[in-house]
């Protein structure tokens, strides 16, 4: 069992890196680019597979993980995804 | 007085209410009072301006008329108070430019950013004067050791600090770190920052010249830390970082481009005035810069350069993005700046200009957004037309109540008989060398590049930093040497306001002395609770006129600052905290002094009354790390004498300057006892340690308590410093002439530290004996136990 969460740079905020990104890729020619945002991606397995009637509370667990250490809620947005 | 007709609604503009006046947290007053300044009601926009430039960061409406009372002048002050930094002659043509500020409030609720942009912004402030940056300080005050969140907010500060530093290249030479449970849910974090200018080029933020255009410089505009300023006029409560706005984001790549982008500007000749986008972001900068030049702006939003879309006018006039530069250019000169902006990859944009009307006025285009739409052919409308005056002067000037809170010593009172003494002196010393706030800050200072621009003279850990800068005037390079220190000892600023703030002061100058620099100028960073609280506004007051005192006492101006109020959660405030950064000049390389012991066979002297009994214990950190609480024994609070401390630097200063001090360390946070215990170890490790064997059989009553009085106080005034044996008959002479009392107490070597005394209740000659390795390692586990092993 594999749960995915997605953390991104919260609309509004600057992210510098993904403007060097922007800035390099038009550097290297590759024109037409506006905007770049940078995130990562964590992929989590559990040990076992969580049953249907579970996945909620599973859920909640996660989005606490990404609340305390995952994800820096002042600055990201996160999603879950199973 | 010229009233004019309100701007026309602008689309989506809430109307302005009273729920809405509360939320921009004006008072009845204080709207009465705009109302009456512009002859109408202002529009939704004007009110956010309104609010930002009345908050207490922008307008200083509590502190003001308390700090005129500072000795702000002096033969050497080019600049003192209310511009960008302020800046001291050096001599041969050049001036050092500083600045302290504090980023309390956004590094409480996301410490990396919060610090990291706190120290951009003051480095803006510094080459916005056309200074070269050349150190940086921080001055940090956390919760107790043992809070759940100060871990994570020591590791978020200290990185954020070291991420913007670092990345641009300052050096970051120094600092003071302190924890107490009355940080809890108010940290502090005050960045200071020096540059270098020829004196014959120092910019002003002022818009002068009318006609001149107004440019912007600088990474775009987005929603950013709108109402930052009002934010830092606020108490925290408990209801957490919901509706938080976005947060700033500071970017020491883009910082170093706008910094040599600035410089080389200055120096074609483009720039009439120029001021950083900080708090208030564009709406403080043009007001101010107007409002000095008593001139007028007009300001066309549609042209502000911004990365995100449809921003209203009370955005984009709020927003405080970082990296951003408000500059008035030269005539003719504009082609100029865009062309050495376009060369340093920045944004820039002439988005106004310096009109001769007194007054502020602001367009932008209905429904219009550069970013989304094509150009509007359609003409801007009037968003805000306001006098200047009544942004600037005529801000509010509140004299709050004062009332002195006399539970305080009820509170810290301890009696003599409940005053903990140690079983074994040697044990208990180890204990406060590990403890918290007496440890080593070596954890902090190695995350931080303290070298980089290869002027480092003395890094962290000495008295001062000393700082070599090289100066360039017509080909010829004149080296100058700069000394910088900052303290605070909020305990006894919770006794005595008053001799709290004297003794920051002569602290931090003494710091200089000891290090063989003359103080030059200083820079404050007044943090308090709510000043509406009158017990709070004393504490200011108060503070200000200590500091004042202690200024005339040693003849150093207060040339910049800032005052950070409402440092407070749940009506809980912090410890008053009015922080002191100095700048000290050398007159060469060889009066450069340190505070470790450097060879075998020097003789230690301890310059300065010994002990003034059990009043040296208020406020200490040991008596508070035994009871757990600011305390004072019998009430007594702690006390200075100006006139000895002004005859006590004045000594160390001439014999620094005679090359007759092989080391000099101030005896302050942990007493006499942890003063010596440094002398040994505070030393690069790669320079060896040398221990000392000291006799403090001086002539005191000697009871366990005086005891404890002698090795644990911390009486301000006194410095150990130590002597070649030559050298001892012409120091304790100079000293006597200078009437600063003298005590030989030692002579330095070996592994360990000994030092003797008579303790009388155990009849016999009592000792610490440490061996070095033992004290080095108590001191360098102090944070670790905090943060965790690296």
């Amino acid at each position: 069992m594999k749960a995915t969460v997605y953390v991104r740079p919260k609309k509004e905020v600057l992210d510098p890196q993904g403007d060097a990104v922007r800035k390099a890729l038009e550097k290297l020619g590759f024109g037409g680019v506006a905007q770049v945002r940078i995130g990562k991606v964590v992929e989590i397995e559990f040990a076992e597979n969580i049953p249907a009637s579970e996945q909620n509370a599973m859920r909640a667990k996660l989005e606490q993980m990404s609340d305390t250490l995952l994800a820096n809620p002042v600055m990201e947005d996160y999603e879950v995804t199973f | 007085m010229t009233t004019c007709p309100p701007p026309p609604p602008f689309p989506a503009d809430p109307p302005v209410t009273e729920a809405l006046i509360r939320q921009h947290k004006l008072s009845d007053d204080e709207y009465a009072r705009i109302v009456s300044a512009i002859g109408r009601e202002p529009t939704f926009t004007e009110l956010g301006v309104f609010s930002v430039m009345y908050s207490e960061h922008c307008s200083y409406k509590s502190s003001r008329r308390h700090l005129r009372r500072l000795p702000t002048t002096g033969a050497r002050v080019i600049q003192g108070p209310g511009e960008n930094a302020g800046v001291v002659d050096i001599g041969d043509g050049f001036a050092a430019v500083f600045k302290m500020e504090s980023h309390n409030h956004p590094s409480f609720i996301e410490p990396y950013q919060g610090a990291a942009t706190g120290v951009g912004g003051i480095l803006r402030d510094v080459f916005t004067m056309g200074a070269r940056p050349i150190a940086l300080l921080n001055a940090l005050r956390f919760g107790a050791a043992d809070h759940k969140r100060t871990p994570e907010l020591l590791r978020g500060v200290v990185a954020g600090i070291g991420g913007y530093g670092n990345c641009i290249g300052v050096p970051t030479v120094g600092g003071d770190l302190q924890f107490d449970a009355r940080y809890d849910g108010n940290i502090l974090v005050n960045a200071f920052a020096c540059g270098v200018a020829r004196t014959d080029a120092i910019f002003y933020g002022k818009a002068s010249g009318v006609g001149n255009a107004i440019l912007y410089i600088g990474a775009k505009t987005g929603r950013d830390g709108i109402h930052g300023a009002t934010m830092a006029s606020d108490e925290f409560s408990n209801d957490g970082p919901a509706n938080r706005p976005t947060m700033q984001v500071g970017d020491p790549f883009v910082g170093k481009l706008l910094l040599e982008a600035c410089l080389e500007l200055f120096q074609s000749g483009a720039v009439e005035g120029i001021q950083d986008m900080g708090a208030a972001g564009l709406t403080s900068s043009s007001v101010e810069m107007g409002g000095r030049a008593a001139t007028g702006v007009e300001i066309d939003l549609d042209a502000v350069p911004r990365r995100a879309k449809r921003m209203a006018p009370y955005e984009i006039l709020l927003s405080e993005s970082q990296e951003r530069m408000l500059l008035v250019a030269k005539p003719g000169a504009e082609e100029t700046v865009a062309t050495i902006c376009k060369k340093w990859e920045l944004d820039s944009a002439i988005i106004g200009r310096v009109t001769n009307t007194q007054r502020w006025v602001v367009l932008a285009t209905p429904d219009y957004d550069p970013l989304s739409d094509p150009p509007s052919k359609r003409k801007p409308q009037v968003v805000c037309d306001l006098p200047l005056d009544a942004l600037t002067e005529g801000a509010p000037a509140y004299d709050r109540p004062r009332a002195t809170d006399v539970t305080v010593f009820h509170r810290a009172r301890i009696e003599e008989g409940d005053v903990p003494i140690p079983a074994d002196w040697g044990a208990e010393l180890l204990r406060q060398l590990g403890s918290s706030n007496v440890g080593s800050r070596e954890w902090v200072w190695r995350q931080y590049d303290h070298v980089v621009r290869g002027g480092t003279l003395v890094r962290p850990g000495s008295d001062a930093a000393v700082v070599r800068v090289p100066c360039e005037r017509d080909g010829q390079t004149i080296d100058k040497f700069l000394a910088f220190a900052v303290d605070c000892n909020g305990r006894h600023c919770e006794l005595s306001a008053y001799e709290g703030g004297a003794m920051a002061v002569a602290e931090v100058c003494r710091n200089l002395v000891c290090s063989g620099a003359e103080p030059i100028g200083l820079t404050d960073c007044l943090n308090f609770g709510n000043p509406e609280r009158p017990e709070i506004m004393d504490q200011l007051a108060s503070a200000i006129d200590g500091i004042a005192a202690a200024c005339r006492a040693l003849g150093v101006p207060v040339v910049s600052g800032n005052v950070s109020l409402y440092n407070e959660t749940d009506g809980r405030a912090i410890l008053p905290t009015p922080m002191i950064a100095a700048v000290g000049l050398l007159k060469s390389e060889h009066d450069i002094v340190t505070s470790w012991f450097k060879g075998a066979g020097d003789v230690v002297l301890l310059l300065g009354e010994p002990t003034s009994g059990t009043r040296g214990l208020a406020g200490s950190d040991y008596l508070s790390s035994h009871v757990g609480r600011v305390a004072a024994v019998g009430g007594k609070h702690p006390r200075i004498d100006l006139d000895a401390e002004a005859a006590l630097q004045s000594l160390v200063l001439g014999l620094a300057r005679e090359q007759r001090l092989v080391s000099a360390h101030d005896v302050s946070g942990g007493g006499l006892a942890v003063a010596l215990a440094e002398c040994c170890v505070s030393g690069p490790i790669w320079s060896g340690d040398f221990g000392a064997r000291v006799d403090l059989d001086l002539s005191i009553d000697r009871g366990r308590l005086d005891l404890t009085a002698l090795l644990f106080g911390e009486d301000p005034s006194r410095v150990i410093i130590s002597v070649r044996r030559d050298d001892v008959a012409l120091v304790k002479d100079r000293a006597v002439r200078a009437g600063v009392p003298v005590n030989q107490i030692g002579v330095t070597g070996g592994h360990s530290l000994s030092i003797g005394f008579v303790d009388e209740s155990a009849a016999a000659q009592a000792a610490i004996r440490l061996e070095l390795s033992d004290v080095r390692r108590a001191r360098s586990k102090c944070l670790e136990s905090i943060v965790g092993a690296a």
